[in-house]
């Protein structure tokens, strides 16, 4: 039985998955600018930044409407709050899209400290990872869900890679050193939207099985920890 | 340490019609209990096996145990008239007894059941109405017709009238669905106090209301009992998906 | 097209208008038609029996025949005699039926026994009360080998039966199931819930339905003939013929003396108003219990 509630529910996530589309263009733009650089795809990132963040608060308001109105409960519930935190999320990785696309700029308009390897590398990864949790949203895969959270790992050990690299360049060309200071920043802004997405991916699971898995990785770490000492 | 009332294969029929299968429950002391499921689901007929009123009507049986403080209530030496007095009720309409004044109908427990003394009864019904919100009230015309309130104070009066031989156990059938909203809230205010003192079992048919007031929920379907558990826990993850449909109204 | 519609709308409506005036004012004459026999009965009545209305009327028994004067009141005393008894008999009887009927008659009263005892009192209080009076002096009057205030107040006694057990059912019935249970909740015997909750909680209607039983009886003649007789002198024992209003206007209407004549149109307007105070005594007993309810509320 399909309730009007549902054809809310379903305008909802249309709103949220085309947000979701608005982010993923500005972070590939973001990314490819600095790839293939490129400065006109720069202006495109901000344009999109700007949308997504009209969709931020259309998307907030949807969902204050539908509690307030509907009294959610259940996987309805858990579908609502889930889109509250996906939504703050996905405004935030727009904002990371846009640290990136101005820390290129910065970076294209001196002289390159050294060859991209690592970072389109890192790029595509966190690329995936984004296109993933927003999959897992789309189709309610709780599987495709969990897979994300277990590529946050490659991406921090990517990042500390990037950060290692540029360390060692500057240290025979200290004069680059805003350069590479700007190369660890990007490395940082993907790194962000990893974890942005890693929370996306939680928030799914949640919403499908009303399970909270979130800091779980971490309260493993922090006994492993103290097991140690 | 054993439920304050539990209840073991609990099963009920209206003649040949079995309406209630096995029902395996526990109800903590001084908790709040909420029963939901759809019309004709059994959870009246459950909550009227708990103080054996189920048995009053017309070829109505019920057969299992119902455990008040570890003691069988359907054991054949039990008085069903005793238990009842142990485990109290409010109906789904309000229904103070005709023609008897404000104090009589909280008095009137204690009075048939021969307590004579007038200071006991003025401060039993005094007590009583303090306790259900109604005191300040009425107390300037306890000698009005009950039926003379409005249907929210009415109401006040019967959980009062309950309250009034201090019952364990206080069973709720449906108590605000006559009434208006802001006479809700106070039933549903007042119930969050009261169980301090009693333990409530109560049938609604408001989910929204369930998930206010109680500390645990049940949710009946077709005479079984499909889920209890939490009530935060059955309103944002439910186990079955019969209780995920239900709640969230996809049931037809 | 537009004005055709129009024609047509208030075309209809003005005969349809006609049509409701019409049917209302039969029904308006029908209803003043309905109250116009008892304003006659009651004028004719008074008109006749206003002149031999005095204070020898209330206060002697019947002269001598042949005399004339004397007065009715030992028909009087006899009748208020005749309705005690046949309260005694009929009320308790009658509401014993009906709280059996109502509270313990097998499935709420919808038992086969309850039943068969329902569609009895329903035919009781059809059968002709000539032939209650029959029974009773086949019964009572025949075995005692005399008439008595005894055999008259069983015959009324058993006329009241029906519509006092008939009546309190139904009142009893309009108090909802829940009241019942709720009494039941708190831990009291039906009984005491039946007797203290239930018929306490409608006495009011119930006193009505009775005093209009009352008042039902008080005019009866037919089953006094043969069981309470007439007395022309003040009664002497329960065991013994009694005068009662209805028998002593009876015999005095068919006798050949013009006095005796005036006599029982006077005894009529007596009985008249009597039944027609009883009506205004329940009604005003009726209308202050449901003020009480209103007065509450305030």
């Amino acid at each position: 039985m399909e309730r009007h509630f549902d054809v809310s529910l379903r305008e909802l996530k249309e709103q949220l998955v085309a947000m979701a589309g608005l982010v993923e263009r500005a972070i590939d733009d973001a990314t490819q600018a600095l790839q293939k650089r490129d400065l006109t795809k720069i202006a495109h990132v901000h344009e999109m930044e700007k949308k997504v963040n009209l969709a931020h608060k259309a998307v907030d308001n949807s969902c204050l409407k539908l509690l307030a109105l509907q009294q959610p409960l259940a996987a309805d519930l858990r579908l609502i709050v889930a889109i509250i935190k996906i939504n703050t999320d996905l405004e935030r990785m727009g904002d990371q899209a846009e640290n990136i696309a101005y820390n290129s700029d910065r970076y294209l308009r001196g002289l390159p400290l050294k060859p991209l390897i690592d970072l389109p590398v890192m790029a595509e990864e966190v690329r995936v990872m984004v296109r993933a949790a927003i999959d897992s949203f789309v189709k309610t895969d709780e599987g495709l869900a969990r897979e994300v959270l277990s590529r946050d790992d490659k991406v921090d050990a990517l990042k500390n890679k990037i950060f290692r690299d540029v360390l060692e360049h500057l240290k025979d060309q200290p004069e680059m050193i805003e350069q590479g200071l700007t190369l660890i920043l990007i490395a940082r802004n993907l790194e962000r939207l990893g974890d942005h997405a890693t929370n996306i991916a939680e928030d799914v699971v949640f919403a499908i099985t009303g399970e909270d898995i979130r800091h779980s990785g971490s309260m493993q770490t922090i006994k492993k920890a103290l097991e140690s000492k | 340490m054993y439920s304050l009332l539990s209840t073991q294969n609990l099963s009920a029929s209206f003649g040949s019609t079995q309406v209630l299968k096995n029902i395996q429950m526990d109800f903590d002391e001084f908790t709040v209990s909420a029963i939901i499921g759809p019309s004709g689901c059994g959870k009246s007929t459950f909550i009227r096996c708990l103080n054996r009123l189920h048995e009053e009507v017309a070829e109505a049986s019920a057969t299992g145990k119902v455990l008040l403080q570890g003691h069988d209530i359907y054991a054949s030496d039990v008085d069903p008239v005793a238990i009842r007095r142990k485990i109290g009720m409010v109906f789904q309409k309000p229904n103070p007894f005709p023609s008897l004044s404000i104090f009589d109908n909280v008095a009137i427990g204690l009075k048939l059941a021969g307590v004579r003394r007038g200071a006991i009864l003025r401060e039993t019904v005094e007590r009583s109405l303090k306790l259900a919100a109604l005191w300040e009230e009425v107390k300037d015309k306890l000698n009005s017709q009950g039926t003379s309130l409005s249907g929210g104070q009415q109401q006040r009066l019967c959980i009062a009238r309950a309250l009034a031989v201090e019952p364990s156990v206080l069973l709720m059938d449906e108590p605000t669905s006559a009434l208006d909203p802001i006479s809700t809230a106070k039933i549903e205010e007042l119930m969050t106090e009261l169980k301090k003192t009693v333990t409530i079992v109560i049938v609604t048919h408001n989910m929204q209301q369930a998930a206010r007031i109680s500390d645990k929920t049940a949710f009946f379907l077709l005479g079984e009992m499909i889920e209890y558990g939490e009530t935060s826990e059955l309103f944002t993850a439910p186990k079955d998906q019969r209780t995920e449909r239900y709640i969230t109204g996809r049931f037809g | 097209m537009q004005r055709h519609f129009a024609d047509y709308i208030f075309r209809s409506y003005r005969k349809r208008k006609a049509i409701n005036a019409l049917m209302c004012g039969l029904l308006v004459l029908a209803a003043t038609l309905a109250i116009f026999p008892l304003f006659s009965v009651f004028g004719y009545v008074v008109a006749q029996g206003y002149s031999a209305l005095n204070w020898e009327f209330f206060t002697a028994v019947p002269k001598p025949v042949g005399e004339i004067g004397g007065g009715m009141a030992n028909a009087l005393l006899g009748t208020c005699t005749l309705v005690a008894l046949a309260s005694l008999i009929g009320i308790p009887w009658g509401v014993s039926v009906a709280l059996y009927l109502s509270e313990y008659g097998g499935k709420q009263g919808r038992g086969r026994f309850a039943g068969v005892v329902r569609f009895s009192a329903d035919m009781l209080s059809s059968i002709p009360s000539i032939i209650v009076g029959l029974f009773v002096y086949a019964l009572v009057v025949i075995t005692m080998r005399r008439f008595s205030a005894v055999a008259g107040g069983l015959a009324l006694g058993i006329l009241m039966i029906p519509t006092v057990c008939r009546t309190t059912e139904e009142l009893l019935r309009m108090i909802p199931e829940h009241i019942r249970e709720a009494g039941l909740a708190l831990g009291l015997p039906r009984w005491k819930v039946i007797l203290w909750i239930i018929l306490k909680g409608s006495r009011g209607p119930i006193t009505t339905g009775i005093m209009l039983s009352i008042a039902r009886v008080s005019g009866e003649t037919a089953p006094l003939l043969f069981t309470a007789f007439n007395n022309r002198f003040w009664q002497s024992g329960l065991d013994q013929p009694i005068a009662s209003l209805p028998v002593q206007i009876y015999t005095y209407a068919i006798s050949p003396y013009d006095d005796w004549h005036r006599q029982a149109w006077a005894g009529a307007l007596l009985l008249v108003m009597l039944v027609f105070a009883m009506n205004l005594l329940t009604r005003v007993v009726f209308n202050s219990g449901g003020n009480s309810k209103k007065q509450g509320g305030n």
